[in-house]
């Protein structure tokens, strides 16, 4: 049976297209998800992707949680239905409170538009379990704000709970604990900054997010 | 009656401050010497009718609670006074 991706499109998502190109390529079929809608219809997982989601105001992502799609991709998520947010995904994630902690402004300031290397530290995550522990992926990054925070209770009980998913080899932005992605307690929402729906084709430079994406499909 | 609203919102002790921090770097350069603790934050205005300041207060700390900010990583002051 082909698995049935529902691709969250907010005003502002701008990596709506490039999700449905990938998740395709792998063999699932895409379906965008209005956020006015507050059904989701009949899908197997949802993407949350990249962008500026209501024009990123008051921070990225405080807005989108309000959008009536983030009520069905609450219920989804609490009936265990596996949900990944990408970059500006991430953020509403958090926001929404389905993650733990906050993406702020990278250490550096700038925007940075560039590969980054991830080490998968867990393979018990929706989007990490066809990786190994220990496998170092090359996947790109595209963001202002994916500086992750969380307070040193929160930072702790994420490593004691084995949630941290991807560290950065390079911390690129200031990430507390190099922290790339992380899941929730279920293990069925992971929010991550980079992009792997950017690395599933040779053409771009790198097929290490095919596996993500892949885990995603199989969960 | 009508009140008029001003949240001051300010990062948390102990979360970094890079648009600050970067602030206060650039200081030296343009001759200010001796400034220091350069903190950026947001400041929101609006208007809210209500019977009482006291209502009024209270719903725009509820407001900035569940929206205004992200309590992961803002504090807010707010301050509420009848509309002039």
């Amino acid at each position: 049976m082909t698995v049935t991706v529902g691709v969250v499109v907010f005003p502002g998502t701008n990596c709506e297209a490039d999700a449905l190109e990938a998740v395709t390529s792998l063999g699932a079929q895409g379906r965008l998800l209005w956020h006015g809608e507050s059904d989701l219809g009949d899908v197997d997982a949802v993407i949350v992707p990249g962008g500026f989601a209501h024009g990123d105001y008051l921070r990225p992502g405080a807005i989108a949680r309000f959008s009536p799609v983030m009520e069905g991709v609450a219920k989804f998520a609490a009936k265990g239905g596996p949900v990944v947010g990408i970059c500006n995904g991430f953020q509403v994630l958090t926001e929404a409170g389905l993650l733990p902690g906050a993406l702020q402004k990278n250490k550096g300031l700038k925007f940075l538009c560039q590969p980054s290397v991830l080490r998968v530290e867990s393979a018990n995550s929706v989007l990490t379990s066809q990786a190994k522990v220990g496998d170092e992926l090359s996947i790109p990054i595209n963001h202002f704000e994916g500086n992750y925070t969380c307070s040193e209770e929160t930072l702790k009980q994420l490593q004691d709970e084995d949630r941290i998913v991807l560290t950065y080899v390079d911390n690129p932005n200031g990430s507390l604990g190099n922290i790339a992605g992380v899941c929730n307690e279920t293990r069925n929402v992971v929010g991550l900054m980079p992009h792997p729906e950017r690395a599933c084709h040779e053409l771009l430079g790198s097929m290490d997010g095919a596996v993500l994406l892949r885990s995603l499909l199989a969960s | 009656m009508k009140f008029s609203a001003l949240v001051d919102v300010r990062l948390r002790g102990g979360i970094s401050d890079p648009a600050g921090a970067t602030i206060e770097r650039a200081l030296p350069a343009l001759g200010y010497q001796g400034v220091e603790g350069v903190t950026v934050g947001k400041t929101i205005r609006f208007t809210l009718e209500a019977e009482t300041l006291t209502e009024a207060q209270t719903m725009a700390e509820e407001l900035c609670e569940s929206f205004l900010t992200n309590p992961v990583i803002e504090d807010a002051e707010v301050t509420v006074e009848e509309a002039s």
